[in-house]
């Protein structure tokens, strides 16, 4: 049992690490918009596909995921400048619409591009498991996706608390207007915000895609898993949004090894009802006032 | 200027309706498939199939110097489109023959209407219940799960092992499947130590996996088809799991060996003869109609599949019922296929009768096993 346990953790903590950083992703741009961006799984597809693709064209593997992450970036700014923008002073809730609009065009776009087929992608360094005690055992590719999570989330710490420029986003997300008198350029910072979250999205697709493979549609249900992850974080909190993603992906694995596998998704998305019910803001957000 | 120009298309599309109807009448085909949805890699090259076997056949004069016509619709794997697609088949198209149903849902959900017409039907999906009890008008040509299910069984004793872990996802190939396998699981001395499921779009069954480890298994079967599986796969390698790997006939394409890697070694599974043609012997007579096919297939449209062959069959059993019933009539061209005896298909040699309307044996089967990254028959 304790060693089933272990595997179970191992499991969870590297599912988790993916939900943690499309969460991230999630609750970068709420925090600069109020939007919940729906194309955030199809960034993280994306990254995977256009990082296979690039591998299958002979680029080696440092490249080719450098070139797709910076490519979904570029797909980040374009959404923001071609679909958002242009609907600046729209009601939220529109530009949500817009979002899911962009995830099933861009879902559309790699369904052209790549057909229907899942694509596999070799591992960064091997297939072989790493035996820990017990008998569980650890795939190289799990090690990849948990030290680059925290390194990843390490960083967007280090870039909202201690750069100009963090703290400028930062400024956008309590008070637009403010943010705009004391000369910070809200459209710019908006664009960052899409840029950042692309790129997030995209490395996350990356160094799952060993594991899962992937596909135009693989976005979908991880979309869905980070935006959980963001709002049991309490959306719009990004350390919130990853520690969500690890309780989110350690309490599947949990739930699929000692009650049944058949209920793994429900177990998940009825964490996620009861923590809204009796948390509404999320375990680690803040208690909204509203202004009057 | 609008209306003159649709009076003149009107005319023009009258006048080749009338030209037609001086040719000779065309033995209508029709066809419902899922080439689009979840099912398209089974249905996709289907449809090819059935193009290519048309134009084909009409290129050499089709049946006693009447032409084939391919009427088609796309189900995209919905059960209740696959009912109207029939009943337009049937009622507008006034089609002469059906070959089609991709999966098993749109074939099981279109037999009431076609009894009720009473027209031949050829399903190309896979459940034993189509065929079982049999039905006047219906007919199939794919191999069941039930056979998977022997198959594999019958392996598994060779190997003289008996307790075995089961690990199935949760559509509907996977679930009948699994029905087959416990079903025949008594009679055949295996016990089921294990029987873990997963959803079909899941990424990780590790945990599963990890409680199947701990269970006192000599094997694993695993039930299913598109990218699953080869995670399942992946999954067993990743836990250090050293027990032989069973999966279903499902499986049986190159997608998953890629999909697998290396993980892949040594499964074994329950395939059609199509994708270890060249390694039959000489004298097995279905090598020169599977080499046929696939060289055919594969200078149009690429790498060959199962799911295609079972098009072929279909329309060929049809093809050489209407030549021996010397017409479409529907009842004529029924009874022959139930008449249906040593017929060479790509599933194996087919001997229908009437109680018996899909007409395959144990033998169709060819049990696979992956090495070095192809398919080589055990022996």
């Amino acid at each position: 049992m304790p060693e089933q346990l272990l595997q179970f953790l191992v499991t969870g903590i590297t599912v988790g690490s993916l939900y943690a950083l499309v969460g991230l992703g999630f609750a970068i741009i709420y925090n600069a918009s109020d939007v919940v961006n729906f194309a955030q799984g199809e960034f993280v597809m994306l990254g995977a596909m256009m990082a296979i693709a690039l591998l299958s064209a002979g680029f080696p593997l440092p490249l080719a995921a450098l070139l797709a992450t910076l490519l979904t970036v570029l797909v980040g700014l374009l959404l923001e400048r071609f679909a958002i923008e242009p609907a600046a002073g729209a009601p939220v809730v529109t530009t949500i619409i817009i979002t899911i609009g962009a995830a099933i065009l861009l879902r559309g776009v790699a369904l052209l591009l790549w057909g229907k087929d899942f694509h596999p992608m070799p591992a960064f360094s091997g297939d072989a498991p790493i035996h820990l005690l017990g008998g569980s055992t650890l795939l190289p590719q799990s090690l990849w996706v948990m030290g680059v999570t925290v390194l990843l989330v390490a960083l967007v710490r280090v870039f909202f608390n201690r750069t100009l420029l963090g703290k400028a986003l930062l400024a956008c997300s309590f008070n637009r207007s403010a943010a705009q008198l004391v000369g910070i350029n809200v459209r710019v910072m908006l664009r960052l915000a899409y840029g950042l979250s692309a790129g997030l999205g995209a490395l996350a697709g990356i160094l799952i895609a060993p594991i899962t493979f992937s596909s135009y549609e693989a976005g979908i249900m991880l979309g869905l898993k980070g935006f959980s992850a963001a709002i049991v974080g309490g959306i719009g909190n990004p350390m919130g949004a990853v520690a969500g993603g690890l309780l989110l992906g350690v309490l599947e694995a949990l739930g699929a090894g000692l009650i049944s596998s058949g209920y793994k998704d429900a177990i998940a998305f009825l964490f996620v009802l009861m923590v809204l019910f009796f948390e509404p803001t999320g375990l680690f957000g803040h208690k909204a006032a509203e202004r009057v | 200027m609008k209306d003159n120009q649709w009076k003149i298309i009107l005319a023009a599309a009258l006048l080749m309706i009338a030209s037609l109807a001086g040719a000779v009448e065309p033995i209508k085909v029709g066809s419902f498939l899922s080439v689009t949805g979840p099912a398209s890699f089974l249905g996709d090259p289907e449809l090819r199939t059935l193009q290519m076997a048309v134009d084909g056949i009409n290129a050499k004069g089709g049946i006693k110097g009447r032409p084939l016509e391919l009427i088609h619709y796309d189900t995209g794997g919905n059960a209740r489109e696959a009912l109207n697609f029939v009943k337009r088949l049937i009622q507008n198209d006034k089609v002469d023959i059906i070959v089609g149903g991709t999966t098993s849902g749109d074939s099981l959900a279109v037999i009431p209407e076609v009894e009720k017409a009473g027209i031949p039907f050829i399903s190309l999906a896979g459940a034993v219940d189509i065929v079982e009890p049999v039905k006047k008008w219906v007919f199939k040509v794919a191999h069941t799960d039930r056979m998977a299910a022997a198959k594999i069984f019958e392996d598994l004793r060779k190997r003289g092992l008996t307790k075995v872990a089961l690990i199935t996802g949760d559509g509907g190939f996977d679930k009948s499947g699994r029905e087959q396998l416990l079903k025949l699981a008594p009679t055949s001395g295996i016990t089921f130590v294990a029987d873990e499921s997963y959803g079909n779009k899941d990424t990780d069954m590790t945990p599963q996996l990890t409680k199947i480890r701990s269970s006192d298994a000599q094997a694993i079967i695993n039930f299913g088809f598109g990218q699953a599986p080869a995670i399942v796969t992946k999954n067993i390698k990743q836990l250090g799991i050293n027990l032989p790997l069973y999966q279903s006939h499902g499986v049986a394409s190159k997608t998953f060996i890629d999909l697998a890697g290396a993980a892949a070694e040594g499964v074994r599974l329950p395939a059609a003869a199509l994708v270890v043609a060249e390694q039959l012997p000489d004298s097995d007579p279905q090598k020169p109609v599977l080499l046929a096919y696939r060289n055919q297939y594969e200078a149009k449209y690429g790498p060959v599949s199962t799911f295609g062959g079972h098009a072929y069959d279909g329309l060929m059993i049809a093809v050489a019922a209407m030549e021996r019933a010397d017409g479409a009539d529907k009842a004529k061209v029924r009874d022959e296929i139930e008449k249906t005896r040593g017929f060479i298909g790509t599933a194996g040699v087919f001997n229908m009768s009437p109680t018996d309307h899909m007409g395959l044996n144990l033998d169709a089967f060819k049990m696979v096993e992956i090495h070095h990254g192809v398919w080589k028959i055990v022996e």
